[in-house]
């Protein structure tokens, strides 16, 4: 039926490390972008509060998105890191 | 009207278009293969294939949209951003490796790769057509509105343009030229961007913003007025007249006064000072019976109406300056955060003769107001549906992103999970550092007197035009390119559905494989010109409000069948193949009888059956518990296997 991957994949033995891995680190952002939405919703006027000489939303905000790309890279050092133990 | 026609920017535009074209009829004489086509061979760098993510999702609403938003409402338009953003992680985390593990073209593919189950294969290859066809919808109604101002051309040249070139690009060689326009498309909106933004934090901030000397901001006059005995209104200006009855008619209840000077007339807001009023100088478009528009009381081509965006009162250190010279970005949004910005309202009123006005007025609004979510959504005194649309909204940009399908093919041009990882990386790093700059742009539209109040879309090019017109053609261009690059994007998606999913798998047509490049290419022209269609159709269409149901609609589908495959042992095919039918019918049936849409009927969104716009709360769940009754209940058929390898 043509179904598989359109290039041959090697055996990967550290998939089941990085799938745990990633579970917990989505969880991890899942919840620091539910508090941010939940501020929002519950008490707004917070965001406007004073923090670092910027608004809560804007340290927040720009947080949400540093947070993001500072998880990629520990996600993909660890990864990177399991792969060349694991499928030596 | 306040837009300049650059021959810079069109032979800019055609220069990308024929570069374009020329490198897609390069790259057909080596797509042979469907692996190829749907795939580019599945030999990509991961690194241009990370900015080839950035180039497809960096579309029209994210560029013009976010921007504009940003520009008349604040953060609320950063919040899309945001959702955008944290959208990428359920890629990274969840979805990445093991879409590339079990997928080979499709997302269909990866679905169906443990049961081959004609259900899931039907029911995923209709959702992949549905979504990139709403996604199709607002990409070329914005590149109708993008060629108005650019080659000055009507809507649906520009539509027409953009979807025979898209198609083109498509059809000839498939993933692997539509991967290199992403790439370049991407490159150059990051570079781009970056220049605006070091642009217009050079400039600093001013309360009279000249555009750097290019051109003198209207000044928006305000009146002193008294009510005299006989109940005449004095001006303290006296050029201008107010008629006798000034407090009748709909107007005056609005708040507002109509003044004439030397026979032009003027709408100001009137409000209450501490002795008599002050009157306001307003911004207005009146529609006439016959649809004619007239701005301040004059046709378009007249120039009456102004761009506005200023500072009303500077703040640095607590004192008040007219200017801040060049200022650091974190200087920047501290110094708006302790000035007050003119923002603007806008009301409707009827007139007697069966026209209608609507105005627009000044909202003088503190810094700290505009550097928070608000303005826009309805968040401070919510009620329980403001809340639930909010939160609703939230969602649905977070879950959206790795349910798009023309995202998910993505994974399938690299060599391996190591580098689909790797290219989500890089695509989380470009992405993110480009919506830090939609900040940075739609403020500066909002400060430098640039902002168009009748189509906030174009703010964040008529920023770079206030830098000169080299800069906005190129801007310009790569908003083009923009669309170009996710409606291609889109294409391939769509026709794979068709060819790969549809007539291949489910219909188990029998075909060679230059007969399925065939198929797909064909797939290609129809959905292109189902997609020019479309385009023309839904003409004046909110093309944020499209891009919304799109997520909402990808995320209901697509998402629970995704993350329950891959992590819930029980899954089963039926399962699959219900929750992406639930998903699909509930987003799209909630959204047809959602307020909103109740008022693009004609009718009172007060009536509509449901009080919110938003679906993904409830849709989402649906999903979800379809996907699992459906499971249970259908234990005794084939069951996903654990998806380790």
């Amino acid at each position: 039926m043509g179904h598989g991957p359109a290039v041959k994949l090697g055996k990967d033995y550290a998939s089941g490390y990085k799938t745990k891995l990633g579970i917990w680190m989505f969880i991890a952002y899942t919840i620091v972008y539910a508090i941010f939405v939940g501020i929002n919703t519950t008490n707004p006027a917070l965001m406007e509060e004073t923090v670092m000489g910027q608004t809560l939303a804007v340290v927040y905000g720009f947080g949400l998105i540093i947070l993001a790309f500072i998880m990629a890279i520990v996600y993909n050092h660890f990864c990177t890191a399991a792969e060349e133990r694991l499928n030596k | 009207m306040i837009y300049t026609q650059s021959p810079l920017a069109i032979a800019l535009f055609v220069a990308f278009v024929l570069f374009v074209l020329g490198l897609s009829f390069y790259l057909a004489r080596r797509t042979t293969s469907s692996e190829g086509y749907y795939a580019a061979g599945g030999n990509i760098h991961w690194f241009v294939n990370g900015i080839a993510f950035a180039g497809d999702y960096l579309s029209a609403a994210s560029f013009l949209g976010i921007c504009g938003m940003i520009a008349t409402a604040g953060y609320d338009g950063f919040l899309y951003s945001i959702g955008y953003l944290a959208g990428w992680m359920v890629a990274l985390f969840l979805v990445a490796e093991p879409m590339k593990r079990l997928g080979k073209y499709t997302f269909t593919d990866a679905l169906d790769s443990k049961f081959n189950s004609k259900a899931i294969q039907l029911a995923a290859a209709i959702s992949t057509l549905v979504v990139s066809v709403f996604y199709l919808i607002p990409q070329m109604v914005g590149a109708g509105v993008l060629v108005q101002p650019l080659l000055g051309m009507p809507h649906y040249v520009g539509v027409i343009i953009v979807g025979i070139v898209v198609t083109l690009i498509v059809a000839t060689a498939g993933m692997a030229s539509t991967t290199y326009v992403q790439f370049m498309k991407g490159g150059l909106l990051l570079i781009c961007s970056s220049i605006l933004v070091f642009g217009i934090l050079g400039r600093g901030l001013t309360t009279s913003p000249d555009q750097g000397g290019k051109k003198a901001y209207h000044d928006f006059k305000t009146i002193q007025a008294n009510v005299a005995a006989d109940g005449s209104l004095l001006l303290s200006d006296a050029s201008y007249t107010a008629p006798a009855d000034w407090q009748a008619g709909s107007l005056a209840e609005a708040g507002f006064v109509k003044l004439t000077k030397d026979g032009i007339d003027s709408i100001w807001q009137v409000k209450p000072a501490a002795a008599g009023y002050e009157l306001v100088e307003t911004l207005w478009v009146t529609t006439l019976a016959d649809g004619t528009k007239l701005y301040n009381g004059a046709p378009k081509e007249e120039g009456r109406f102004f761009a506005v965006g200023s500072i009303k009162e500077l703040k640095v250190d607590g004192v008040d300056v007219a200017e801040t010279g060049a200022v650091g970005p974190f200087s920047f949004l501290k110094k708006i955060k302790d000035s007050t910005v003119t923002l603007w309202g806008k009301q409707y009123v009827k007139n007697p003769d069966g026209s209608k006005t609507l105005i627009y007025y000044q909202k003088p609004t503190s810094g700290s107001r505009i550097l928070r979510p608000g303005l826009k959504f309805k968040v401070d005194n919510a009620t329980g549906t403001d809340k639930f649309n909010f939160i609703s909204l939230m969602l649905a940009l977070f879950c959206g992103t790795a349910a798009l399908p023309h995202i998910l093919i993505r994974y399938y041009t690299v060599p391996s999970q190591a580098a689909a990882r790797k290219s989500t990386l890089v695509a989380i790093a470009s992405i993110g550092f480009f919506y830090i700059l939609t900040l940075f742009m739609g403020i500066g539209a909002m400060t430098n007197g640039v902002i168009n109040l009748t189509d906030n879309n174009m703010s964040a090019p008529l920023v770079a035009l206030s830098f000169g017109v080299i800069l906005f053609s190129i801007i310009s261009s790569i908003a083009f390119a923009t669309v170009l690059g996710t409606v291609s994007g889109l294409i391939v998606a769509a026709s794979g559905a068709v060819a790969h999913d549809l007539m291949d798998n489910f219909l188990g047509i029998k075909m060679t494989d230059a007969g399925k490049v065939m198929a797909g290419k064909i797939s290609a022209v129809v959905v292109g010109i189902i997609a020019i269609y479309l385009g023309i159709v839904f003409e004046g269409m909110n093309v944020s409000f499209l891009v919304g149901w799109a997520f909402a609609v990808a995320a209901s589908a697509n998402l629970p069948a995704i993350l329950m495959l891959l992590f819930w042992k029980k899954t089963t095919a039926k399962g699959v193949a219900a929750s992406i039918i639930v998903g699909l019918v509930s987003a799209m049936g909630l959204i047809l009888i959602s307020p909103d849409m109740w008022v693009r009927y004609g009718m009172l969104p007060q009536n509509a059956p449901i009080s919110f716009n938003s679906p993904a709360l409830v849709s989402i769940p649906l999903s979800f518990i379809a996907l699992v009754v459906v499971s249970l209940m259908t234990q005794g058929s084939a069951v996903a296997a654990p998806v380790e390898d």
